[in-house]
């Protein structure tokens, strides 16, 4: 499986993750976020920011909770929480935001 | 293939038997672990060339060092008893997802190959070749099974058909044809030491933030301890407790205990997992090696006790096979349980009157309890029979008001599993999870509208994705799951803490 950014083709596993973690750009995720019928806007480009410092720092993604801490923050407490976050993301915070932030699919009881 | 009906099973009643869909779950069939995965825990790197030679070699070799397994392959009477017990044939009513079918597939071969009349009349005794196209049924049919022996209770010849699952996984990773979520998630434990991947560095980064955290809520500093040297207790848990929704309130829950007993713990940044899916893909090495990291992890940190989480087949691996996959425990003190529960712990405190609770905390709750099925058929706790039902309920019930059991032909050793138990708990069988999970929705909803219960708690890391995913399904919302520690946390008054009686004062 493959995603098709600027001419470019860019390796994914079956469930959608890039192979690669070093081909991600933003025009990547947003090409990644049209196949799961989400449109980017400014708060899911702030999540995936996010993840994506928080993974440059510990080469995992954060803790739902971590995350969503971080997002109370930075848009307050009407969207720092979990239900706003499942309306960004439908599928999960953790799994289908690092997806589109190109980051490996979160293992195991999660 | 399945036939893509991914609508939500709608039952009368928990258990009601549905009018079978032959083929309804035909095809269906799990990612195939990588070659690198594959790889790491020891088998071929994909399906060898001579997988029917090598399948059946490794199906002479589990029958002749599991007597268990052979009897079991060679005394059902197909009396039928099973049929119906099975939530996934109740969800998906493929009536291949029988217990006695399911097995049978795997049955007819060994017949073919290891009985007098299969190797002559195999047409008489229902004897099947070893074909492409049966071990492609086994996959799909032997990962549609999540080993939670609920068909084993009422099995008259106690039959244990987790055993067969288990056997049959084996054979699949034997022939390089096993399965991407299990195997994956093994590696990652040999690798770094848990299903997560997550590293010491980020562990520890979660730790601090939960007892900032904590410390926010309650006024009161409560530490997380890791890597511990000379703790008294080692407490192993699953990973998902350091990352998932509702399971991490469950750990905060642990800490405020271990805290208010003033007891020194510690987590283990090596041994950073309960869970162990070694016994999910019926693989003894595996599994050995995934309980060797926790003893290393107590020789290490020079603990004198372990106590597990709320993780249910990681209770069933600790509590039933922990002695002989890593003991001796001869190093830790005698005066305990080796392993104990998180539950058996907390319990104790309680009846010593050590933990003093708030429970209108927990008012704006009615809740009732799902018993694991690896806690309640393979398991126990404490020091009387029924330990594993009793002690939960006892720890719920000391810290809500309100609580209601569900049907008793769906709880206790007659448990229904969640949907996702035995390495099933992967986004690419939602649908599975989904209609496997009906008859135990069945129950709750009964209780909903009977008695108002509104919050379903559990002690399974898998239970908890699993109903934190399919609850929405069902006309819950995702919330509805809570830890039994998580409403322990919400009730526990630690010294010192700052109440909502202080605060308007």
């Amino acid at each position: 499986m493959a995603y098709e950014v600027n001419g470019q083709t860019v390796e994914c596993d079956e469930e959608g993750y890039i192979t690669n973690l070093s081909d991600w750009t933003p025009e990547l995720a947003a090409v990644i976020a049209e196949a799961e019928d989400i449109e980017m806007d400014d708060d899911r480009w702030e999540v995936v920011n996010f993840l994506r410092e928080y993974y440059d720092e510990y080469q995992i993604a954060p803790a739902v909770r971590v995350l969503i801490k971080a997002a109370k923050k930075s848009m307050g407490p009407e969207k720092g929480n979990n239900k706003y976050m499942y309306e960004l993301f439908p599928y999960g915070p953790a799994k289908q935001a690092c997806k589109i932030a190109g980051l490996p699919k979160p293992t195991g009881c999660v | 293939m399945a036939d893509g009906d991914t609508q939500v099973p709608q039952l009368d009643d928990p258990l009601q038997i549905p009018c079978i869909k032959p083929g309804a779950m035909e095809g269906l069939q799990p990612f195939l672990a990588s070659p690198e995965h594959n790889k790491a825990l020891g088998f071929p790197e994909e399906l060898v060339p001579d997988w029917k030679e090598k399948a059946l070699a490794k199906m002479a070799e589990l029958a002749e060092k599991n007597r268990a397994f052979q009897v079991y392959l060679d005394i059902c009477v197909k009396c039928g008893a099973c049929t119906d017990k099975c939530h996934y044939f109740l969800g998906t009513a493929d009536p291949k997802n029988m217990p006695v079918a399911r097995q049978d597939l795997l049955r007819s071969v060994y017949r073919r190959y290891f009985t007098f009349a299969g190797k002559y009349f195999p047409w008489l005794v229902g004897a099947r070749d070893l074909t492409k196209e049966v071990l492609d049924e086994w996959y799909s049919y032997y990962h549609q099974c999540s080993e939670c022996r609920r068909c084993s209770v009422f099995c008259p010849y106690g039959i244990d058909t987790a055993e067969i699952t288990m056997a049959a996984r084996d054979i699949l990773d034997a022939v390089g044809y096993g399965m991407k979520y299990s195997n994956e998630i093994i590696g990652k434990v040999h690798d770094v030491g848990n299903n997560l991947g997550l590293n010491p560095k980020a562990l520890r980064a979660t730790l601090e933030d939960l007892e900032e955290d904590i410390e926010d809520e309650t006024g009161v500093t409560v530490r997380i301890p890791i890597d511990e040297q000379g703790a008294d207790i080692l407490l192993v848990t699953p990973s998902a407790d350091f990352f998932a929704e509702p399971h991490i309130d469950g750990l905060i829950g642990y800490a405020k205990v271990f805290h208010q007993a003033g007891v020194s713990w510690t987590l283990s940044s090596y041994a950073s997992e309960a869970a162990n899916f070694g016994l999910f893909i019926g693989n003894y090495e595996n599994m050995r090696l995934v309980s060797q990291r926790i003893r290393k992890a107590a020789k290490d940190l020079g603990v004198k006790r372990i106590i597990f989480g709320e993780c249910g087949h990681a209770w069933r691996v600790a509590y039933s096979f922990l002695n002989t996959l890593a003991g001796p425990w001869d190093f830790l003190d005698p005066n305990y349980p080796v392993p104990q529960h998180i539950l058996e712990f907390t319990w104790n405190e309680i009846q010593q009157g050590n933990l003093t609770f708030d429970k209108s905390q927990n008012d704006h709750m009615t809740l009732t309890f799902h018993d694991s099925c690896n806690v309640a058929r393979g398991s126990r706790m404490g020091d009387m029979p029924g330990g594993q039902f009793e002690i939960p309920r006892n720890v719920i019930k000391a810290v809500c008001n309100n609580y209601v059991d569900m049907d008793r032909d769906t709880t206790h050793e007659s448990t229904l599993c969640c949907g996702g138990g035995g390495g099933l708990l992967t986004d690419d069988l939602m649908d599975l999870r989904i209609k496997g999970a009906s008859p135990r929705m069945t129950a709750l909803q009964q209780t909903t509208e009977e008695h108002g219960v509104t919050h379903l708690a559990a002690i399974c890391a898998i239970c908890k994705t699993q109903f934190s995913k399919v609850m929405p399904k069902y006309g819950y919302d995702m919330d509805s799951i809570v830890s039994v520690h998580q409403l322990v946390s919400n009730a526990i008054i630690l010294d010192g803490q700052e109440t909502e009686e202080d605060a308007t004062a």
